[in-house]
């Protein structure tokens, strides 16, 4: 998996991250199940949008400032950030091809 | 897309892989078809979102419903079974091979098995489906987290709901089970442990008509109404959990299979389907039973039907069956 795409932002540097450019972020928790079948397909947008698209997990267990701030309430949920504005929330499963239409309508 | 890639075509390809789908996939393998498994968004099927699995043979002290998954696909894998991502984007019926197309891949095979399960039923209010990671969620195990000490609802009066009551009764602080009649569905041991749950109460003959706050974004209150007066009345929770049943993954086969009147697919002598070498097993063709465990069953028989149609003796089987062998 193109893990070494797949930057891990946390409640400390959340903010700066989101700043600039186009940001698509993961919620997930190790116990969650659909989370771990929605990791290879972010995996694989990371690779797909190298260059254009900034990829990233967030670890809700480790961050809960970040999830509540966005009022995240259920996992997995990928938000997506241009120049820092939050433009799409994507709640529970989505195919890769779903995911990069979204994509797409931001780049 | 007519940018399709080929793909050498397979005896049987299997969509789904829950109980169904890689029991399937484990028979198949072992009769040497070398199966092909599609496994779909929700793979390893329901069992992935449960916990404790009480009631599956052979774990007298149970199994978390993941473990078993990942057992199932690794018994199978052992066998030969290829198991892929993906969700299947159409299939083409209407001649063998048939045709499945996952986005821009197209793989054919002489043999169908559909085990693609059932999924969770929302309300049908709109506004559920518009909070759904706002507060509303359908599984307990997920999102059960973000409700740590906040006051929480369940829908439903079967064991899945159960289930999510018990699952929640150790996050939240007070768990309300909303149910439309007056008595559960669920089975006795199920029933049992929640109403001996303290922080489990029940709002019986109750139905939610509505969620608030769309404009807040979040979940704030439900209104329900009384199923025998029609009184409404609106109880505060943070999160709602809809635990109300299930409904079958067949649009994928719309016009192409035979379906009952409720979706699920029609199915004759065995795993038959109304199309000759399609097969069907587990939830997408039993509103019945439901069970791991029939799932599983039917995922048996679905593989050894597939592999009596490929070798050309189906019809023989069933037919000694009739004569009494």
């Amino acid at each position: 998996m193109a893990t070494e795409n797949v930057k891990v932002f946390t409640d400390a540097n959340f903010g700066d991250e989101v700043k600039n450019g186009v940001v698509l972020v993961d919620f997930w928790a190790t116990w969650c199940a659909p989370c771990r079948r929605l990791a290879p397909i972010v995996d694989q947008l990371a690779e797909e949008f190298n260059g254009k698209l900034t990829v990233a997990k967030v670890d809700i267990d480790e961050n809960p400032m970040t999830p509540s701030k966005f009022m995240v309430r259920g996992i997995p949920t990928l938000l997506l950030f241009k120049n820092g504005d939050l433009k799409e929330t994507v709640v529970g499963l989505e195919t890769k091809d779903r995911l990069a239409q979204i994509i797409n309508k931001h780049l | 897309v007519n940018t399709s890639a080929p793909a050498p075509e397979q005896q049987v390809i299997i969509i789904g892989s829950g109980p169904a789908g890689l029991t399937a996939a484990l028979y198949a393998a072992r009769a040497n078809l070398k199966p092909l498994v599609i496994e779909g968004l929700e793979a390893g099927g329901q069992l992935m979102l449960t916990t404790m699995v009480e009631n599956w043979p052979g774990y007298r002290d149970g199994i978390m419903g993941p473990d078993l998954m990942t057992e199932l696909r690794a018994q199978a894998e052992r066998f030969g079974a290829e198991i892929i991502q993906g969700d299947v984007t159409s299939v083409d019926l209407s001649k063998r091979p048939f045709a499945i197309t996952v986005e821009k891949t197209r793989y054919t095979a002489q043999a169908l098995i559909v085990a693609t399960g059932a999924s969770a039923k929302w309300l049908d209010l709109g506004v559920d489906k518009k909070l759904s990671g706002r507060g509303v969620s359908t599984c307990a195990t997920c999102d059960g987290f973000f409700f740590k000490g906040l006051p929480v609802a369940v829908v439903g009066g079967g064991d899945t709901a159960m289930e999510e009551a018990i699952y929640l009764s150790k996050l939240a602080t007070q768990v309300t089970v909303i149910h439309r009649r007056d008595t559960l569905r669920a089975s006795k041991v199920m029933q049992d442990k929640a109403l001996a749950t303290p922080n489990i109460s029940f709002l019986w003959n109750k139905e939610v008509v509505g969620i608030n706050d769309l404009a807040q974004g979040k979940v704030t209150s439900l209104v329900l109404r009384d199923t025998l007066t029609g009184e409404k009345s609106e109880i505060a929770v943070d999160g709602v959990f809809i635990g109300i049943g299930h409904v079958p993954n067949t649009a994928l086969f719309k016009g192409q299979l035979a379906m009952h009147d409720n979706g699920y697919l029609k199915t004759h002598d065995g795993s038959r389907t109304s199309v000759p070498g399609v097969f069907a097993a587990g939830d997408v063709q039993d509103h019945v039973y439901r069970q791991a465990v029939t799932a599983a069953g039917s995922g048996c028989m679905a593989a050894i039907d597939a592999e009596r149609f490929l070798s050309g003796t189906l019809h023989e089987s069933h037919q000694a069956v009739e004569a009494g062998r």
